[in-house]
């Protein structure tokens, strides 16, 4: 399975040069991707191209081959680093989890929610406990490449490993291909296989 | 120290919370309403009878808003009056909410529609209501019908404005974006996140129509333009008097203004309650 993006370019309407210019990427399911830049170098523009968020930018994005569906469930998921602006403030968490798929409640488990937490409103929730119900519904069955955009961002040091780790082992299981935008040199050397720098590739 | 015995006896509000007395003002002025819609539905046409041996009799006891010169009793009169422009208010504002959410929704489809029900709602804004509701009401021959319709017609804008303006941020939020990419449709989208967004608005907008409705109704009545004389509107009784109030009967118009202005009042004041329990965050305002 493969993730390719070929002569990537795009430049938001408001400004006048290019963000992103000629990148080509190629990203397999056979390693642990990490993709790293400074703060406003187009990592985040560059994740939501790949999943399909924005649609104006010159070149294409292909999954085996394939351009993402508009309508139909994205293949390529994203993680946002802020998980309470993907939840409508109007809905319990059992429904915003079940808005992408039925979890199972050893995965659940896994993944340190309680039961409690399901009949709450995201308000009731910290940002902690909230990224746990965002990382869960992009593990849909039918998600193929997930990418996540400073996910661990918002936890703590323990936190974070503990999900990373549950991340990656059904990563590996259901043989997923896996992004991981980070500032964190620490965290990217120490999970990901292949590391790519976006200024090395980034021909603006 | 204060003293609560002291407290408690000067005012026997303050002990209640805000969110009680909230509901407590809510429930007060829709049962006063709902009273006098069931009241005027009691009240048989028939029993407003014209009775000479009482004509232009000032306020009693007896007759509580006085007479008039066919000696019908004004407060049974005033009644039926108000509860027929509560009728009236009711059909209009729940209609033209209606046309507000269809709209709305509509306009969110694409950049065409919503350039269409934008300047949809600047061709409405820019007659003036009274006339706009004048026409209609004579192009479908006047009446309750008359009446509802064109009030309906010309009362959508402004909630119009507020759902599109609502919806446009809803639908630039990243949970919407998110739910584009689980494969969700528009309309499932339009269903399950914008709706429970706006259902506040929707509520609250369509309980301030009210008071416009009832007041465009009696105006338009009051010209001659809307329901038809024999009924006991509110707008009728008021322009039947007029003759009367150079004779010294000013009974005859002053308890019925009174009587709808207050109802008027009741809906805004339960309008803003309203407002105020289902968005917490406009109690400051």
């Amino acid at each position: 399975m493969e993730l390719i993006g070929k002569n990537i370019s795009f430049k938001y309407s408001s400004s006048k040069g290019y963000l992103l210019k000629d990148i080509n990427v190629k990203f397999s399911n056979d390693k642990i991707f990490g993709l790293v830049g400074d703060s406003g170098s187009g990592k985040s523009t560059l994740c939501k191209i790949l999943s399909a968020y924005i649609r104006n930018y010159e070149g294409n994005v292909t999954l085996d081959d394939n351009n993402l569906p508009k309508k139909d469930f994205c293949p390529v998921q994203l993680i946002y680093q802020h998980p309470e602006k993907v939840m409508n403030p109007k809905w319990k968490m059992i429904k915003i989890l079940s808005e992408s798929w039925n979890v199972d409640e050893d995965l659940l488990s896994e993944f340190g929610i309680q039961n409690s937490w399901m009949k709450r409103f995201p308000q009731e929730l910290s940002g902690g406990e909230l990224q746990r119900f965002s990382v869960l519904r992009a593990l849909n069955p039918m998600t193929k490449f997930l990418i996540a955009d400073e996910m661990t961002t918002m936890l703590d040091a323990i936190t974070q490993v503990q999900i990373l780790e549950s991340v990656l082992k059904i990563v590996k299981d259901r043989k997923m291909g896996f992004l991981l935008v980070s500032h964190d040199m620490d965290l990217v050397s120490t999970i990901c296989d292949d590391i790519i720098y976006l200024k090395d590739i980034n021909n603006v | 120290m204060v003293n609560p015995n002291k407290n408690k006896s000067l005012n026997p509000l303050s002990k209640i919370n805000l969110r009680t007395k909230t509901l407590l003002i809510i429930g007060l002025t829709i049962l006063i309403l709902v009273l006098i819609v069931i009241c005027s539905f009691f009240i048989d046409s028939k029993e407003i009878t014209t009775n000479f041996l009482i004509i232009n009799q000032p306020p009693s006891f007896e007759h509580l808003f006085g007479t008039d010169w066919l000696g019908r009793d004004m407060f049974t009169r005033t009644i039926k009056g108000l509860g027929l422009s509560i009728q009236i208010g009711a059909c209009a504002s729940l209609l033209s909410s209606a046309i507000a959410i269809v709209l709305a929704f509509i306009g969110s489809i694409n950049q065409k529609f919503d350039t269409f029900v934008a300047w949809f709602v600047d061709l409405f804004l820019s007659i003036p209501h009274i006339l706009l509701i004048i026409l209609i009401s004579i192009s479908l021959g006047g009446g309750a019908l008359g009446v509802t319709i064109g009030v309906a017609f010309t009362h959508w804008t402004s909630l119009t404005r507020v759902l599109r303006a609502e919806i446009k941020q809803i639908n630039t939020s990243d949970f919407v974006k998110l739910s584009e990419r689980f494969g969700k449709s528009r309309l499932w989208i339009a269903k399950e996140h914008i709706l429970p967004l706006v259902i506040t608005q929707i509520i609250v907008g369509t309980i301030l129509i009210f008071p416009h409705a009832i007041m465009h109704e009696a105006s338009v009545t009051f010209l001659g333009f809307g329901l038809s004389p024999h009924e006991p509107a509110i707008g009728i009784i008021l322009a039947e008097s007029m003759k009367y109030l150079a004779t010294g009967n000013w009974w005859l118009a002053l308890f019925p203004g009174l009587a709808l202005l207050i109802i008027v009042l009741l809906f805004d004041i339960a309008g803003e309650n309203i407002k105020k329990i289902l968005d917490p965050t406009s109690a400051n305002d």
